[in-house]
């Protein structure tokens, strides 16, 4: 699969990709059971699921528009919001919320100032639940993209944003 | 066969057969929820649960097979309360209120919960979301009283193969209906109603119109006119606890009068035009193809189903100059009434009213199509379904089994048996073979009773050939032609024969009904509507049939009457402008 850019920061237009993707969506076309390998395919491209490229996706693979958004919104790795560069998932488990992931969780939104499922303004952030990272002895756990992070104290949630918060900005500086 | 003990009673049933069928045939009753007869189970709602001797856990009856010698119980204290918990707890999120709902005294949830004798409910808890979707003529959503049983899926998917209503969402908060959980009219959907045929509560409904036409009746401005479809008369008497396939049709005759309509008339009278009609369109369209040898479209497909109609605007824009141009026959009867009739009782357009009564709820979309005003104004003003009738006559306060007699009213009432049959799958098909082959003949078409026979009955895909022997000199050019006829129900099966036609198998017509059996059991019907019950309902209407002394549309002498004193002759010019349509590609 070509690595597409994700999400804002990248050169081509969501028209562009589009096109893109009606190209990957022939090569499926008469493939069964293409509906979840096309989404995530379409969501690495997109960075997220953009309406228009679901509506293609279910005229290519003729399966019903409300049947795709279904699928869409079983999965929580599918969003159909633009994500931020930064996906920060608190994870709710049983060892995780005993242990004071709710608190996190908490401590996270009214830090970023948005719900589960939203993205910050500036688009550096998302924030999502998960159930289980497989990290218990560890509880509670959250994850910023492919970090972990463990034995997370709500009081030290700012700090812990602040890193990425320097990262973006050393980015824009270069 | 194996045998298997339900409560100690033996049952022996083909291997592969589930707990559930077995049980039935032992006549022993499972109540069950997400079940859809003939379809696979989904095993969602756990309603049907069983104890099988030597388990663990209870299981799900519908999804289980029964083995051979397997003892199960249906009735243990065990299963009771199983049954009970699974309904508590569907009633603590529902957000219903029985006495103001729709399906009061209607309703599987309901009918649970006394049956299973729940009188308390011990879980409290958070309420199903409610949002109500007014957004499409046809059709009320509430999410609140939603139970998740996914029936409507099942039935819009796999029955009909338009998908508009699919799980949405995940856990408590998951909603069965359109992408995104928005409204109807965001997605494709061809407004049948079979999903609101077969809600167990009162998620999905037809849109009430009783109101609007009450308000109707009370105008003493208004001439009132109503048309009754074909399938009403058969189902009708199901809302006062007669038998399915009792006819009514008398009884109905009079509550209609009784209510205050002015006069009382038969769709089926258009329906017999519907068949002078499109079956002289079939002819013509057969003469361009074998003498002139022109390019026409071929098969011709039926017109009078609206839920199809949309479906192919939808779904088969290519092929919409197949579909006979006809207008359904509540159309029909909508332009003929504001028009021939208005015209013979001195009424202006406007003062007339005319209100259908439809087993159906696509009909409810088809009168406000724009093109459906060929008379100067809407043709038909209002539309109900049987239900909503049965509920007038309900709220007139009668008596509906002691009610006398009826006649329907002239020149719009009277009708032959070939258009009673328009009622049901294959109805439609037999009624123009009655009539054409007497056209091209000159004689009578050589069937049994007049039945084509390999088109009656409940399978999906019905196909015919007749061969035509011995025309009348005007259509010498049919002779020896292998008439090739295909029926369909249901628009997955539609979907099946157009595609065979792409294919390249030959047919000249072809019947299209979107409801599973027909009209019969249609979105508007009473409810619950199983195959059992659609066979009781074609019996009564092919009984309706057989009593008439005229049996064939273009005998009725009102039909007669009408081309010679106002249409002319079929495909006339006026025919053309008030009997025929257009249809239009939509994405
Ligand atoms: S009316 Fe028919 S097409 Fe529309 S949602 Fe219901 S079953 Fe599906
Ligand atoms: S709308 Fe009715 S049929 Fe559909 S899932 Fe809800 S309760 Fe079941
Ligand atoms: S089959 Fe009959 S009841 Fe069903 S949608 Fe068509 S016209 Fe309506
Ligand atoms: S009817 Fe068997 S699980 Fe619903």
């Amino acid at each position: 699969m070509s690595e597409v850019q994700c999400c804002g920061c990248n050169e081509i237009s969501e028209e562009e990709m589009l096109k893109q993707l009606d190209n990957i969506l022939d090569d499926y076309q008469n493939t069964t059971g293409a509906l979840i390998p096309v989404l995530q395919i379409a969501q690495n491209m997109f960075g997220y699921l953009p309406e228009a490229a679901l509506k293609k996706i279910s005229v290519k693979l003729n399966k019903p528009f409300s049947e795709v958004a279904g699928v869409v919104g079983f999965y929580s790795f599918f969003s159909t919001e633009p994500r931020g560069k930064y996906l920060v998932r608190v994870c709710l488990g049983t060892a995780c919320y005993v242990r004071g992931g709710k608190e996190v969780l908490n401590a996270l939104k009214k830090e970023l100032k948005i719900d589960v499922g939203q993205t910050t303004e500036d688009r550096v952030f998302s924030l999502d639940i998960g159930r289980c990272f497989g990290a218990c002895g560890l509880a509670p756990v959250i994850m910023v993209n492919d970090d972990v992070h463990q034995r997370v104290k709500p009081v030290k949630i700012a700090e812990l944003m602040d890193i990425y918060r320097n990262k973006e900005n050393d980015n824009k500086k270069e | 066969m194996i045998s298997v003990y339900i409560n100690n009673i033996k049952v022996e049933v083909e291997e592969g057969t589930t707990i559930l069928s077995a049980a039935q045939k032992a006549g022993i009753k499972i109540p069950t929820l997400c079940f859809v007869e003939g379809k696979t189970p989904q095993g969602a709602c756990r309603v049907c649960v069983v104890q099988v001797e030597g388990a663990k856990t209870l299981v799900a009856s519908c999804c289980t097979p029964a083995a051979d010698n397997m003892k199960i119980f249906t009735n243990t204290k065990r299963v009771r309360e199983a049954r009970r918990n699974v309904v508590e707890l569907l009633l603590s999120e529902h957000d219903g209120d029985c006495k103001t709902c729709d399906r009061n005294n209607d309703c599987e949830l309901q009918e649970l919960a006394r049956e299973l004798g729940i009188n308390t409910i011990s879980y409290q808890g958070e309420k199903t979301q409610k949002t109500i979707d007014n957004s499409t003529p046809a059709l009320t959503r509430d999410s609140g009283k939603c139970i998740k049983c996914r029936r409507c899926v099942t039935v819009c998917n796999e029955v009909q193969s338009v998908g508009s209503l699919f799980p949405q969402g995940r856990g408590f908060d998951t909603t069965i209906g359109p992408a995104f959980s928005r409204d109807l009219d965001s997605v494709v959907c061809v407004q049948c109603g079979q999903c609101a045929a077969i809600c167990p509560v009162g998620a999905i409904t037809e849109k009430n119109d009783i109101d609007e036409v009450w308000a109707a009746i009370d105008n003493p401005e208004k001439f009132v006119v109503v048309q009754t479809a074909p399938a009403i008369r058969a189902a009708l008497g199901e809302c006062f606890g007669y038998e399915p396939g009792t006819l009514v049709t008398g009884k109905m005759v009079t509550a209609l009068r009784q209510l205050g309509f002015d006069a009382v008339f038969d769709t089926n009278f258009t329906a017999d035009l519907t068949i002078m009609e499109e079956g002289t369109e079939l002819l013509m369209r057969l003469k361009k193809a074998l003498v002139d040898k022109q390019k026409v479209a071929l098969p011709q497909f039926t017109s009078c189903c609206p839920a199809w109609i949309k479906f192919a605007e939808h779904f088969y824009s290519d092929m919409l100059d197949n579909i006979s141009s006809c207008k359904s026959p509540q159309q029909m009867f909508g332009s003929v009434a504001k028009t021939y009739y208005a015209k013979k009782i001195g009424k202006k357009v406007e003062d007339m009213v005319v209100v259908s009564i439809m087993p159906c709820t696509a009909k409810k979309f088809e009168n406000q199509r724009w093109e459906m005003n060929d008379s100067g104004l809407r043709d038909v003003d209002y539309v109900l379904t049987t239900r909503e009738l049965g509920r007038m006559i309900m709220q007139a306060g009668m008596d509906f089994k002691s009610l006398p007699d009826g006649k329907m009213d002239s020149p719009l009432g009277m009708s032959s048996g070939a258009a009673d049959i328009f009622a049901n799958t294959g109805g439609v098909m037999e009624a123009a073979i009655r009539t054409a082959y007497e056209i091209v003949t000159g004689k009578e078409l050589p069937l049994d009773g007049l039945h084509v026979e390999p088109i009656m009955g409940l399978d999906g895909v019905k196909k015919a050939s007749l061969k035509i022997t011995g025309t009348l000199k005007e259509w010498s050019f049919l002779e020896g032609v292998e008439l090739k006829v295909a029926v369909v129900h249901t628009l997955s099966n539609a979907r099946k024969i157009i595609e065979a036609v792409k294919n390249g198998e030959v047919f000249h017509f072809i019947e299209v009904m979107s409801c599973p059996g027909g009209c019969i059991s249609g979105g508007g019907q009473p409810r619950f509507t199983d195959n059992s019950i659609r066979l009781k309902r074609i019996q009564a209407i092919y009984k309706e049939d057989e009593g008439k002394k005229i049996r064939k549309s273009h005998e009725n002498p009102e039909i007669k009457q009408i081309y010679k004193e106002f249409l002319g002759e079929p495909l006339s010019h006026k025919s053309h402008k008030l009997l025929h349509t257009k249809y239009t590609a939509r994405t």
